[in-house]
């Protein structure tokens, strides 16, 4: 029996691409979400996030380091998990994402304090999505300025000075001025693809259900592989324009920085895009009618909106969601995406993220070719 | 009579579908040669399309077996798809697509040979040429039957299935239909055929008939008359009205039906339906003429028949 056949997935290909030209609405709308979108987020929602991972550099083991750790310790916002032992270690854990903060206390930090000399607590804060960082950054100051207040008593009260014992310095990394929109809008990427890519390959077979169509290609030799592929290839072209869009609202409009490469993002985009074209297929071999693929659609959408860190910073979500979130593509796109434009990230950094991406691709394929019946059973 | 199987084109037995726990297609044998035009009929839902779909591999049998074009029902399905033209109750090609993009997407799937030159011969044929960019959707019911027809020939199948064709469509189309679908036939096509016209199963080289399910009878027309063994009068007259509801119920009258300005009075029991009707005739006022029974009240004869035995 013959297996894929170029010529009728091709033959696919051509009427998916005609229909979809010719449904000038839709296509309309395919292009103006992430227009309507970019408007729409250019403001950012903020919250709350806590218990963020952190990486502690102490170069001293001092009683006045000592009780800054545990104060950091105790303060709801850091979560010590890392000590690196050397300063490349620690950035290269704040450029994996592995952290959020180093917190690195100077040689000599308690001598110097008793001297009164004010030494430097430095916060380095991974800044790229900045309603992450800022309230503990603004808590860390608090801190630093009350902590001591305890240790520094009787004659030693006056180390507190008017400006705090200490000096506290923080280094935003990624985004140094903390723009919401260089968070936003590289994120908004992975959330129109989601909404479009799925939605409109959920109705692509529904629709042929509902209009009778499909049981003559049914009656045809059109294998599933080949129905499939056919319909998710124009819609690939679809995404790729929407990418387009939003990159260059990114570059142009918003000012955001690309220090990354773009043929890389371009590159793993495709991934992206098919792994959501490929959920979009299975919802429709499960759909009933239209409505039903339209609500699946929005079923997935939501999540992939409020649990990708779209929306929320990802660690300030209870451990449950974030577990959900970890299954989702758009979490791991959002990552790259904001990895390679605020980061500069290259292959090897995104690649933790890729193949969470290239499962689920695979799985949500296989389930839809699967689900897709060769006859009306 | 014993037929070579070679000659067979359909050649199936005991096909029986289920939906549920309703047996749809009830333990259905059917025969049908090359180059023969044959009818299917039977009321709605007696599982004509149900029994279409499975013959093309759309749905598969709980049981039975056979073969189409001599490939096995149950498991050659995608040759047999490749060698049947299937034209649905339902028209079911894509509206959104011009009917010249339609017939070029059929050609491509089936990977007919010279496809533009194939495409462009079926558009002439149909009598289409000049409006092959139209729409399907903007088509009327007879021009849609004909874009479905000239879809499901293009890659030259060996067996047409047409599920309903001619319904919706005026009468001119309708025997503009069948001429083509006699020429075909002569070419040494198969064409099965379902149709609730009773001058289209007259049409027929044979005919079978299905009701809930089960295969009532087949055969040429004739045959099927003569089997069903029905006595008809036809009576002319006045009042006819009053005379179909004193008559209706009677023992040994089993169907009266006005047929314009005359009624028929049906029975199986040509002795109990003359016992019956005597009165009436000896009464006058009436003119009574034995007919030969025509194929429609043979198979309303047999519908009502089954509704007692299945339904
Ligand atoms: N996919 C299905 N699921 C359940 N019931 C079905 C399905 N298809 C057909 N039927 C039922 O089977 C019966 C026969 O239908 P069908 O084959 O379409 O009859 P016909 O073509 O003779 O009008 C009907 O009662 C119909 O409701
Ligand atoms: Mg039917």
């Amino acid at each position: 029996m013959p297996r894929f056949s170029l010529h009728r997935f091709w033959a696919v290909v051509l009427k998916e691409f005609i229909q979809m030209m010719r449904d000038r609405v839709t296509f309309g709308i395919m292009v103006g979400i992430p227009l309507m979108q970019l408007l729409l987020f250019g403001f950012a929602i903020n919250s709350d996030p806590k218990h963020l991972p952190t990486a502690l550099r102490a170069a001293d083991q001092g009683p006045f380091a000592r009780s800054f750790v545990a104060a950091l310790r105790q303060s709801d916002y850091f979560a010590l998990v890392r000590e690196p032992a050397t300063d490349a270690e620690a950035q290269r854990l704040l450029q994996l994402g592995e952290v959020q903060f180093v917190v690195n206390i100077p040689e000599d930090f308690s001598r110097r304090l008793l001297r009164g000399e004010r030494p430097t607590v430095l916060i380095e804060a991974d800044a790229s999505d900045p309603a992450a960082t800022g309230p503990a950054v603004a808590a860390a100051r608090t801190l630093a300025a009350t902590v001591f207040d305890r240790d520094l008593r009787g004659p030693l009260a006056r180390l507190r000075g008017q400006d705090g014992p200490v000096v506290f310095a923080v280094h935003a990394q990624y985004n140094p001025e903390n723009i919401t929109q260089y968070n936003i809008v590289p994120g908004l990427m992975g959330v129109v693809l989601t909404m479009t890519m799925v939605m409109i390959t959920a109705l692509a077979i529904t629709r042929e259900r509902e209009r009778g169509t499909m049981e003559n290609l049914l009656a045809t030799p059109v294998r599933p592989i080949e129905v499939m592929l056919g319909k998710i290839l124009p819609y690939i072209a679809v995404g790729y324009i929407q990418v387009t869009l939003i990159l260059l609202a990114a570059r142009f409009v918003f000012q955001v920085p690309m220090l990354g490469s773009v043929p890389l993002l371009y590159a793993v985009a495709l991934l992206f895009i098919a792994a959501n074209l490929a959920v979009g297929i299975t919802f429709s071999t499960l759909a009933k009618n239209q409505l039903q693929a339209v609500q699946m659609a929005f079923f997935f959408f939501l999540p992939s909106i409020l649990l990708s860190g779209f929306m929320f910073p990802f660690r300030g979500m209870p451990e449950w969601a974030q577990w959900l979130g970890s299954v989702l593509p758009n979490t791991h796109f959002l990552r790259i995406v904001r990895g390679i434009l605020l980061k500069g990230n290259g292959p090897l950094e995104i690649a933790p993220e890729i193949w969470p991406l290239l499962l689920f691709l695979i799985v949500a394929m296989a389930i839809g070719v699967k689900r897709y019946r060769q006859t009306l059973d | 009579m014993s037929l070579l199987s070679s000659d067979l084109v359909i050649d199936v037995t005991g096909v029986t579908k289920r939906f549920g726990r309703k047996t749809v297609v009830n333990d259905v044998a059917l025969q049908v040669r090359r180059g023969e035009i044959y009818g299917f009929l039977g009321p709605n839902g007696s599982g004509k399309t149900t029994f279409i779909r499975m013959l093309c591999g759309l749905l598969t049998p709980d049981a039975g077996s056979g073969t189409c074009l001599g490939h096995d029902v149950l498991t050659q399905q995608a040759v047999i798809k490749r060698e049947v033209g299937y034209m649905t109750q339902k028209f079911s090609f894509y509206e959104d697509l011009s009917i010249r993009e339609n017939l070029d997407f059929i050609a491509r799937i089936y990977a007919v040979p010279d496809r533009a030159a194939a495409v462009q011969r079926s558009l002439e044929q149909l009598g289409l040429a000049n409006r092959s960019r139209q729409l399907a959707g903007e088509l009327s019911g007879g021009w849609k039957q004909r874009l479905a027809l000239a879809a499901c020939l293009i890659h030259s199948p060996k067996l047409l299935l047409l599920d309903e064709p001619t319904a919706g469509v005026d009468p001119k189309a309708r025997r503009d239909f069948w001429d083509q679908i006699h020429r075909l036939a002569a070419d040494g096509l198969t064409v099965l055929i379902t149709t609730h016209y009773m001058d289209e199963a007259e049409r027929c080289h044979r005919l079978a008939y299905l009701a809930y399910g089960n295969l009532l009878t087949h055969g040429t027309v004739d045959e099927v008359v003569a089997r069903a063994g029905l006595t008809t009068w036809e009576v002319t007259g006045d009042n006819l009205p009053v005379l179909a509801a004193s008559l209706r119920g009677r023992p040994g009258v089993e169907q009266v039906v006005p047929f314009g300005n005359t009624l028929h009075v049906t029975g199986r029991d040509a002795a109990r339906l003359e016992a019956a009707v005597a009165p009436w005739r000896a009464a006058g006022g009436h003119r009574w003429t034995r007919i030969p029974a025509g194929l429609e009240d043979v198979f309303i004869s047999l519908m009502e028949t089954a509704k007692d035995n299945f339904a």
